[in-house]
């Protein structure tokens, strides 16, 4: 296998559970509300899911597990946030250390032990084309990331639903003034988030590197957070920068394995600040930011 | 006949401030019932505990004789009840027509066209594809009553719906309204304006400190009689008109050519214009026409660099608001809430934002104790109604936040200042009281430029006027010299300017 090949091959799943977790994510800030523990929600959910997966031999109950167990930990949250009005920056910070935590705990017995992948899906025609045929073969949960990507997409920018949430994140107060209750639908955007979160993680531990070991959702949660922001809260624009990142981290293995004189370390800062450069001179509209920047993010609102 | 809607000694608390008191309200169908009172009466608070926006403490709202418990504005509108907002409730970053579908229900292109037929049909014309943002006061108002009208309302309330609008669609917004009034649908209507009220109501309740005083048929009242019930004293009598000598030039504009960027924006060509020391220079026009982006140049939010504006003897072209405040400059924008001020914040806090320059703050640190006095100077001498400096500014009633506002500019006792909208929303003491403030400030050498839709007030203070269209300047007009007539034939673009002409 050809270094673009390990590239194609490995680019959609590398970027997934970044991607699952971002998009839950901007969902929750397109409704106003910055929940910072991403990380600790996915490092739960991985766990979750791993121990669910190894003791069950399902996937799909393990994915189930993440998701309730990353939805449960972001409820904490939307209760310090929203029924207590407490700063959100502190209290996501708090729950993420939390998941953290929680996820080194359940996991300990499970330390080092394995499960099996998922098989990978070939999409039929496209699967067949020369040079980028190997990009069209990955496991279901990759397809339906995309797909989901797409339906978040529609749902923020086409229907009545998504209108709702980003009126309410840019003006909770003429939201309310008009008849919308703002803290049930930041609540279920939280809810939803957490839960992405959570599947995400399984993702990583039962899928992408199907093993236990602690720490190791290794930082995706922060890079998932800087993809919302840089890509200025636009689905495209966020799946972008995580397909440009896991190919960007691909790339940093191959040009290490082959031993190319450069210290590791400045490599490995390059799928960083590649994918951070790139966003931001996409999103570098002056005009567009202000109109994409979501004007109640991270303020608290009562009632 | 029943009353198609009736309170019952309803009441209303915010924190330390009674906002409504014991408030006994009847309207009937095919009534337009005005509501009236200086700022901070009370109003918007009523009007919003009709619409279930907050609830009452006490009392009862009766709606067809029914007791209703309205926990939410959807409820009410469910009912038939429909509200345009003194502070609206639009939502910038979406079109008009996302804005709508948020409360009407329907397809994107069938509420498309249903805007649009609305529209012609009572003169109500707005692009509904346009963004929120980028649509003047008057527009946007616009669309919060199209909002309302395609619910079918059987009771309409309107706060303050005509304070921003030009004279030709304030005429045109009476005709909808009497056409509604016609198929049985009862308006509550708020407004300073007196002579539109006697115009337009056929009942006016007055609110003075949160009570109900008065309730009179409009149409048998003075508009004097009426400001003496609203205020309870006799209106302050209207200013001398006095001619003086201008001294040197403050504010220039030279063949100032703006481009918009922005698809729904207005751009700006060969506008050229001087404010004088000892003036007070009006620019009329229906907004929309290029007022915004006007007001933004000047006041240095968007920087053009070049040597067409000069302000105070300096090209300010590439200088930007902090730098031209400290040259002697100000502003009040003409969107209080968000430009204006800042909604969570203190009035104490929101007083140093601009007047950082007076001693207010020292070595990067606040001085909490002038900081304080000179808020508490500023709330005194502008009459505004509130419980202290330490207030937040989204808490007044609109009025009150605009005396601020204004008050805390006319304080620094600028060299020069840009004004728009000096009086929306002000009751017509406080307007009246805040156009002799300006004309002092001339009479003392400031200079002073207002950009309004009222034509009254811009022929009541100013010495010169221009006309904005399209971002077209019009010649300029000596107030002494020209007609409303003829303003109003520069405002509808009919004018004989060399660009119509061409
Ligand atoms: N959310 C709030 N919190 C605290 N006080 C409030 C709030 N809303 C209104 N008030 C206070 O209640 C009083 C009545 O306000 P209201 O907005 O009803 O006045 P208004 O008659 O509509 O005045 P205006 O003509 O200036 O719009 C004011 O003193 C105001 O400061
Ligand atoms: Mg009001």
């Amino acid at each position: 296998m050809n270094a673009v090949d390990f590239i194609l091959a490995g680019m959609l799943a590398a970027a997934t559970p970044m991607l699952l977790a971002a998009l839950g994510e901007m969902v929750v800030e397109r409704s106003g509300v910055l929940n910072l523990g991403l990380e600790g929600m996915m490092a739960l959910g991985a766990a979750l899911g791993f121990i669910t997966t190894y003791t069950y031999q399902s996937h799909a109950l393990g994915f189930l597990a993440a998701g309730l167990g990353g939805a449960a930990l972001s409820l904490v949250f939307a209760l310090i946030v929203l029924g207590f009005v407490a700063n959100q920056v502190a209290a996501g910070l708090a729950i993420g250390i939390l998941g953290t935590g929680l996820s080194a705990l359940f996991g300990k017995s499970f330390e080092s032990l394995t499960i099996s992948g998922l098989p990978k899906m070939a999409l039929p025609l496209l699967s067949d084309l020369p040079v980028v045929a190997a990009l069209f073969v990955q496991d279901v949960v990759v397809w339906l990331t995309i797909a989901l990507a797409l339906s978040i997409w529609a749902v923020m920018n086409h229907s009545k639903l998504g209108l709702i949430i980003r009126a309410v994140g840019e003006n909770p107060h003429a939201a309310r003034a008009i008849g919308f209750r703002v803290l049930p639908i930041r609540c279920a955007a939280i809810a939803f988030g957490g839960a992405l979160a959570g599947i995400a993680g399984a993702y990583a531990s039962t899928v992408y590197t199907p093993l236990w070991a602690d720490g190791m959702i290794a930082g995706r949660g922060w890079i998932a957070l800087a993809l919302v922001v840089f890509g200025t809260w636009q689905t495209g624009r966020v799946v972008f920068g995580a397909f440009l990142f896991g190919a960007l981290s691909l790339g940093e293995l191959t040009t290490q394995a082959a031993g190319v004189n450069i210290p590791s370390q400045l490599l490995a800062c390059v799928p960083y600040i590649v994918t951070i450069l790139m966003l931001a001179v996409i999103s570098s509209n002056r005009r567009r930011m202000r109109l994409n920047t979501i004007a109640s993010l991270g303020q608290p609102f009562e009632k | 006949m029943t009353a198609l809607l009736s309170l019952q000694s309803v009441s209303k608390r915010y924190g330390a401030v009674q906002a409504n008191a014991g408030i006994n309200l009847v309207v009937d169908p095919g009534s337009i019932h005005a509501i009236l009172g200086e700022n901070g009466a009370g109003k918007s608070t009523l009007m919003k505990l009709i619409y279930g926006v907050e609830s009452p403490d006490a009392g009862v709202i009766l709606w067809k004789g029914q007791p209703v418990n309205l926990s939410s504005p959807a409820e009410a509108r469910a009912l038939g009840i429909g509200m345009v907002f003194q502070h609206f409730s639009l939502f910038e970053t979406l079109t008009v027509v996302q804005n709508i579908a948020l409360i009407v229900p329907g397809r994107k292109t069938d509420l498309a066209r249903r805007i649009r037929t609305l529209g012609d049909e009572f003169g109500l014309n707005v692009d509904p594809e346009a963004m929120v943002h980028a649509l003047s006061v008057g527009e946007r108002q616009r669309v919060e009553i199209i909002r309302c009208l395609l619910l079918n309302p059987e009771l309409l309330i309107l706060d303050e719906p005509t304070s921003v609008l030009p004279p030709q669609s304030v005429a045109r917004l009476f005709e909808t309204l009497r056409a509604l009034q016609a198929r049985g649908v009862a308006i509550l209507f708020i407004s300073h304006k007196l002579e539109e009220i006697k115009e337009l109501c056929d009942t006016a309740t007055i609110l003075r400190g949160g009570q109900v005083t008065g309730r009179v048929d409009p149409r048998g009242h003075s508009a004097k009689d009426l400001a003496t019930l609203m205020i309870g004293r006799a209106m302050p009598p209207p200013l001398p008109a006095t001619v003086q000598a201008v001294g040197e030039v403050r504010l220039e504009l030279s063949g100032l050519d703006f481009v918009n960027d922005d698809p729904f924006g207005v751009s700006l060509s060969d506008i050229s214009l001087r404010v004088h020391s000892g003036e007070i220079v009006g620019i009329a026009g229906i907004s929309g026409n290029g007022q915004q982006e006007l007001a933004a140049l000047i006041s240095g939010e968007v920087v053009q660099p070049g040597d067409m504006i000069r302000m105070l003897g300096h090209a300010v072209g590439a200088v930007g608001v902090a730098q031209r405040r400290k040259m002697g400059f100000a502003f009040v924008p003409e969107e209080r809430l968000g430009r204006g001020a800042v909604p969570e914040m203190s009035l104490a806090d929101n007083a140093l934002l601009t007047a950082h320059g007076a001693g207010l703050v020292q070595n990067g640190f606040i001085r909490r104790t002038p900081e304080r006095a000179y808020t508490a100077a500023c709330i005194a001498r502008y009459d505004v109604r509130t419980p202290g400096p330490e207030a937040e500014a989204g808490a007044l009633s609109g009025g009150n936040l605009q005396k601020f506002i204004m008050g805390r500019e006319m304080m620094l006792e600028p060299k020069l200042l840009l004004v728009s909208q000096p009086t929306w929303g002000v009751d017509i003491g406080a307007a009246t009281d805040i156009r002799q403030r300006l004309v002092a400030m001339r009479n003392a050498g400031a200079a002073i430029l207002v950009i309004s839709e009222e034509l009254e007030e811009l022929f009541q203070i100013c010495d010169r006027l221009h006309v904005l269209h399209k971002g077209h300047l019009s010649p300029c007009l000596p107030t002494h010299a020209t007609t409303v007539e003829e303003v109003g034939t520069y405002m509808i673009g009919a004018g004989k300017s060399p660009e119509v002409a061409a």
